[in-house]
């Protein structure tokens, strides 16, 4: 079965000065076990959407159109208690910081055994050994002892590696990553998503991989979907996005890989900024920017179409330009 | 911790040094000691030889010295007032402002922080918005006028409460002590109304304050995205967060509400230490206004230390630790 399916999500911010949608009309579909890369320019979208699917988006926000289903059962409009229990237990979440994501007054075993009883009924002696046993396969060196001790007293990457153990240590079948490795020395990069990976190959567990860089993406994900001002432009396989972008602002993000270090905010590929929420154009959002740029593409919307495996949303495939 | 403590501890002998000499200067301002105890026509021999007695004709810093050792022993001489002992004086004042400033303080934890993190957690509520506007109220009175306003509603409209006194203490040893009496207790409470509210709304609003930044942070939405519950993110990883910087405060406003507490007693004829004070004052009674001063100073340095360990206690990452983490 569908492990996740989103279809048509928007999720709206009530302010003073009106209402804008952070994201809009966002559909995707995750297999069990698959990794789905997502990537797209800062603010277009990629966080809120993890944040819609774990059913933590802060008012004024809040989901205005769509539904989530998390193995056919529908998890968008459940009551607080509901979602909370799946948090953490079906689906887990890695944020971008590992320096500031784990709490400092309390012991890394404090805060995984807090989060393995909280979602497992086990007795404490249980509990705690199984999250001894989640340092060692996040590759923390010494586990018995370092269980005991402070956040602080980790470096960065040994911090993330216990940040993916306590996201994956009540075994969630679905893991929201948003950029892990983005805070991160560029030295250590590689051996998380590398961990990452290969718990995702043991655990079998889905993971939304969001990340500024292609390189990981094509190391690791399954499939891709690229997102634009709140939307998703494109979605496909690895290889065939890669090979044969369909979106020309996916080409204009390949363009940019392979690459090293820091990654660039805006692409120098891509001419011009990405539109605010609200201050969209009616037609393709990435038209001003497009090269490929013809008729219907200023006044009218491209639908994404294709298959929930593969699919486009941008007028050069579907009409031919005159 | 070890070095540390020894560090906090030579910092204090040094303040408390500064204390004594400020406390010693005092002496020297306030006039010539011998015009007060010899007679009006003494000859200037008569005076000398009082002179050599007192040490006054030694050097300076001899005297500060002679002061230090003798201060350090609980030794301020006798009150020029009643020529009684300064120590015996403050001792028997000792506890009366001792169990009022303990009651304040009590009060104004307990009080201040379950409402701190109600006000912060349900911001909106109607009991909240109301508390934050009697917080208002409460930090910009002046405490005497909460005072009078206390006496009159408590005392003269509704005769619950006396107005005036400890009531009946009991004497353990040489403390007395108002809390095994009815009386002492009734009189216990609106003079540590009085001084802790002013400690209540601040503790009130820094909890809120500090609670509502907490709650923002990283760790906290990464709690949330774990699924834990509500009971457990806001009171036991919010919460310890909250208080680490709440503890201090708490700690430098204890000493305020010792100095506080001078107003308090007068307000209400309470036999404390401030009473005591005001007394030597209007008197011109140097000793007691030298060991209160004194004495006030070192348990301001004993609070300010323990402050320190306690943070050092709470907070993991000022703990010294060997072990650091590797890459
Ligand atoms: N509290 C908020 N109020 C209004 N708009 C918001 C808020 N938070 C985020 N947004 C908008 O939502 C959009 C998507 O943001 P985000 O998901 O964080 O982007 P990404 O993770 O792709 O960088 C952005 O355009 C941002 O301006
Ligand atoms: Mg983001």
């Amino acid at each position: 079965m569908t492990l996740l399916s989103v279809k048509n999500l928007t999720v709206a911010f009530f302010g003073r000065s009106g209402t804008v949608n952070a994201i809009e009309d966002v559909s995707l579909e995750l297999e069990p076990g698959e990794i789905l890369g997502m990537v797209g320019e800062s603010g277009a979208g990629k966080s809120m959407t993890g944040a819609a699917i774990i059913g933590l988006i802060e008012p004024p926000g809040r989901i205005s159109a769509g539904e989530i289903r998390l193995e056919g059962e529908r998890i968008d409009n459940l009551p607080p208690e509901a979602i909370r229990r799946i948090r953490g237990r079906r689906i887990g979440a890695i944020f971008q910081d590992p320096l500031t994501s784990l709490n400092p007054v309390l012991t890394v075993g404090e805060q995984l055994i807090e989060t393995i009883r909280t979602h497992l009924k086990l007795p404490r002696e249980a509990a705690r050994a199984r999250a001894i046993d989640w340092l060692r396969r996040v590759g923390i060196p010494a586990p018995e002892a370092r269980i005991d001790t402070y956040p602080h007293q980790y470096s960065g990457g040994m911090r993330q590696r216990v940040v993916i153990a306590l996201a994956l240590c009540a075994e969630p079948r679905l893991v929201i990553a948003d950029e892990p490795t983005t805070a991160l020395d560029v030295s250590v990069q590689a051996q998380v998503i590398a961990l990452l990976r290969q718990l995702a190959r043991e655990t079998g567990v889905a993971v939304i991989l969001v990340t500024h860089d292609m390189g990981v993406i094509a190391e690791t994900a399954d499939r891709v979907a690229v997102m634009y001002a709140g939307r998703i432009v494109e979605v496909g396989p690895v290889a065939e996005v890669l090979r044969a972008p369909r979106h020309p602002y996916t080409s204009g993000l390949m363009a940019s890989i392979p690459r090293i270090g820091p990654r660039p905010e805006v692409l120098p590929q891509i001419e011009g900024a990405m539109p605010r929420p609200h201050a969209r154009p009616p037609g393709c959002a990435f038209a001003p920017r497009c090269p490929h740029r013809f008729v219907p593409c200023t006044d009218e919307r491209p639908e994404l179409t294709g298959t929930p495996v593969r699919s486009v949303a941008c007028h050069l495939t579907t009409e031919v330009p005159a | 911790m070890l070095g540390f403590l020894v560090r906090r501890v030579i910092q204090s002998v040094f303040v408390m040094l500064a204390v004594a000499l400020i406390a010693f200067l005092m002496f020297r301002f306030m006039g010539d000691p011998v015009n007060s105890m010899v007679a009006e026509n003494a000859s200037t021999e008569e005076r000398a030889a009082v002179r050599e007695r007192l040490g006054l004709d030694q050097p300076l810093w001899l005297q500060y010295g002679r002061f230090v050792a003798r201060a350090a022993q609980g030794d301020f001489g006798l009150s020029w007032r009643n020529a009684r002992p300064v120590s015996t004086l403050l001792a028997e004042r000792f506890p009366a402002t001792a169990e009022l400033v303990l009651v304040a303080a009590v009060l104004s934890l307990v009080l201040g922080i379950p409402l701190g993190i109600l006000t912060a957690l349900r911001p909106r509520s109607f009991p909240a918005q109301s508390l934050q506007l009697i917080s208002l109220i409460g930090i910009s009175l002046p405490t005497f006028v909460t005072g009078i306003l206390l006496i009159l509603v408590f005392s003269v409209w509704l005769g619950w409460l006396p107005s005036f006194g400890r009531g009946d203490v009991v004497d353990i040893g040489w403390w007395s002590t108002g809390f095994f009496t009815l009386a002492g207790l009734k009189a216990l409470i609106l003079p540590s109304i009085m001084l802790c509210l002013f400690q209540l709304t601040l503790i009130m609003r820094l909890v809120r304050a500090e609670m509502l930044e907490v709650l923002r942070t990283d760790y906290i939405k990464f709690a949330r995205a774990r699924g834990l519950s509500n009971r457990s993110i806001h009171f036991r990883h919010a919460l310890k967060n909250t208080l680490i910087p709440v503890i201090t405060i708490f700690g430098l406003q204890l000493g305020g509400l010792i100095a506080f507490a001078i107003v308090t007693e007068t307000v209400f004829q309470w036999p404390g230490m401030g009473a005591l004070f005001i007394q030597a004052v209007s008197f011109g009674d140097v000793p007691v206004m030298a060991a209160y001063l004194v004495l006030v100073s070192l348990i301001f340095v004993i609070i300010n230390t323990t402050v320190d360990l306690l943070y050092a206690v709470l907070d993991p990452r000022l703990r010294v630790d060997g072990a650091r983490g590797a890459h």
